[in-house]
């Protein structure tokens, strides 16, 4: 008797899994194209603010490395750099890093470098700063994050590449100096190593398209 | 007792027992993304929908199931019916889905969408079922939007209100509200009613 029960309600059970898992799986089905469409369209406009002003032919998104961590850039997960061409020059690198001192947790950003060394952009992906104080380091809420387009390793000197708040150059947000800081910092980190490494990072893209035609 | 109307089903869902202000069911989801007008509408639209297929659903399986395995058999059907919401929100409103991030797979955890399913649809046909996750998810969902619209309009000039603690004092006086209206309307009848009856008693 109630080992009938428990046979009815485990069979019960397998069924209505069954049924639902079919659902989810239609539904997948149904969603999949659009969805990988939508995150394809969303990253291309993401790294959009990185790419102003610059001439470029390849598709910035497919141009795509990783350096594993632990590496000399900002953030403690492996580093995504997607890499702009023009025929088969290299044009700039689009790096995606963590500013990992930020006031609530990491800020991911974008820093776009083109191939002179000179920051083409920055624009802040995801972070938990602060509403009203801290999160106006987004390029949708004030125009902050523009003072970098144009700057390098020398403008400022290396010495200056801080906030004013502590001796360098650049504007500070007011209300909120560790978020400012920590950005200025990832910065300043992703173009040393992008100094120190350019070479590196378009020659690794020929290998790997190699070992991909092969 | 005579079978409420549609009318009466829905001041029930909106006003006498919104989930939200008189149950104080799902209050996770409610404080968390009610910080701007969009938030709220989203949620509450995903929950709304949620809420309707998993009444449906619950009261069309409800013979075959017993008491002793509902529980688990409200969870897989929520859990199915929220990740389809979650794939049909990448699918056709990603910048909707990226704003609200985690908390449509957490309306799982909603548990006025389980309550529902408990209280109501275990006991009642699909068509009533459907007619109760629709007033409920409508009564929750206009919560959701008054509290958005509320704290994106007050933030403004107060801060406070964006940050989580806002969420707590918008609840909180949203909640206030209804009960001063209840308790006035109460006393209107009270007051209107001995007159009434001192009249009959002459």
């Amino acid at each position: 008797m109630a080992d009938n029960s428990i046979m009815r309600s485990g069979l019960t059970l397998a069924t209505i899994a069954a049924i639902c898992t079919a659902l989810v799986a239609f539904t997948y089905q149904l969603t999949d194209k659009r969805i990988a469409a939508n995150e394809q369209a969303w990253l291309e406009q993401s790294l959009q603010p990185a790419l102003s002003g610059l001439f470029f032919d390849s598709g910035v998104s497919e141009s795509v490395v990783t350096i594993p961590a632990p590496h000399e850039l900002p953030g403690s997960n492996d580093a995504t750099i997607y890499r702009v061409y023009s025929g088969e020059s290299p044009v700039a690198a689009l790096f995606v890093v963590s500013a990992r001192d930020g006031y609530a947790g990491a800020i991911k950003m974008l820093v776009g470098v083109d191939i002179g060394g000179q920051v083409t952009g920055v624009h802040v992906l995801a972070h938990r700063e602060t509403p009203g104080l801290g999160d106006r380091i987004e390029s949708n809420k004030t125009d902050w994050v523009r003072q970098f387009d144009g700057r390098s390793l020398g403008d400022p000197v290396a010495g200056n590449w801080k906030i004013k708040r502590d001796g360098g150059e650049f504007d500070q947000l007011t209300g909120a100096s560790v978020t400012p800081r920590a950005v200025v910092k990832a910065i300043r980190q992703t173009l040393e190593y992008f100094d120190a490494n350019s070479a590196a990072i378009f020659a690794a893209a020929a290998q790997i398209e190699d070992e991909v035609i092969e | 007792m005579t079978t409420p109307t549609i009318i009466d089903r829905f001041k029930t869902g909106l006003w006498y027992e919104n989930p939200g202000l008189v149950q104080l069911l799902g209050l996770c989801p409610l404080l968390a993304v009610t910080s701007t007008f969009s938030n709220g509408l989203g949620l509450g639209i995903a929950t709304l929908a949620v809420l309707v297929l998993s009444n449906a659903l619950v009261s069309a399986t409800r013979r075959w199931i017993s008491r002793d395995i509902r529980i688990p058999i409200y969870v897989l059907i929520i859990a199915s019916l929220v990740t389809c919401t979650e794939l049909v929100f990448k699918a056709w409103f990603p910048a909707l889905d990226r704003s609200l991030g985690i908390f449509i797979p957490l309306i799982v955890t909603n548990c006025a969408i389980v309550a529902r399913a408990e209280i109501f649809a275990s006991r009642n046909p699909i068509g009533s079922s459907i007619v109760d996750g629709l007033v409920m998810g409508t009564g929750f969902a206009l919560l959701l939007i008054a509290i958005g619209i509320f704290r994106e309009v007050i933030a403004m000039g107060w801060l406070l209100a964006i940050l989580p603690p806002g969420a707590f004092f918008s609840l909180a006086l949203a909640i206030a509200a209804k009960n001063a209206i209840d308790n006035r309307r109460r006393e209107a009848r009270s007051s209107a009613m001995p007159r009434r009856s001192r009249q009959i008693n002459r």
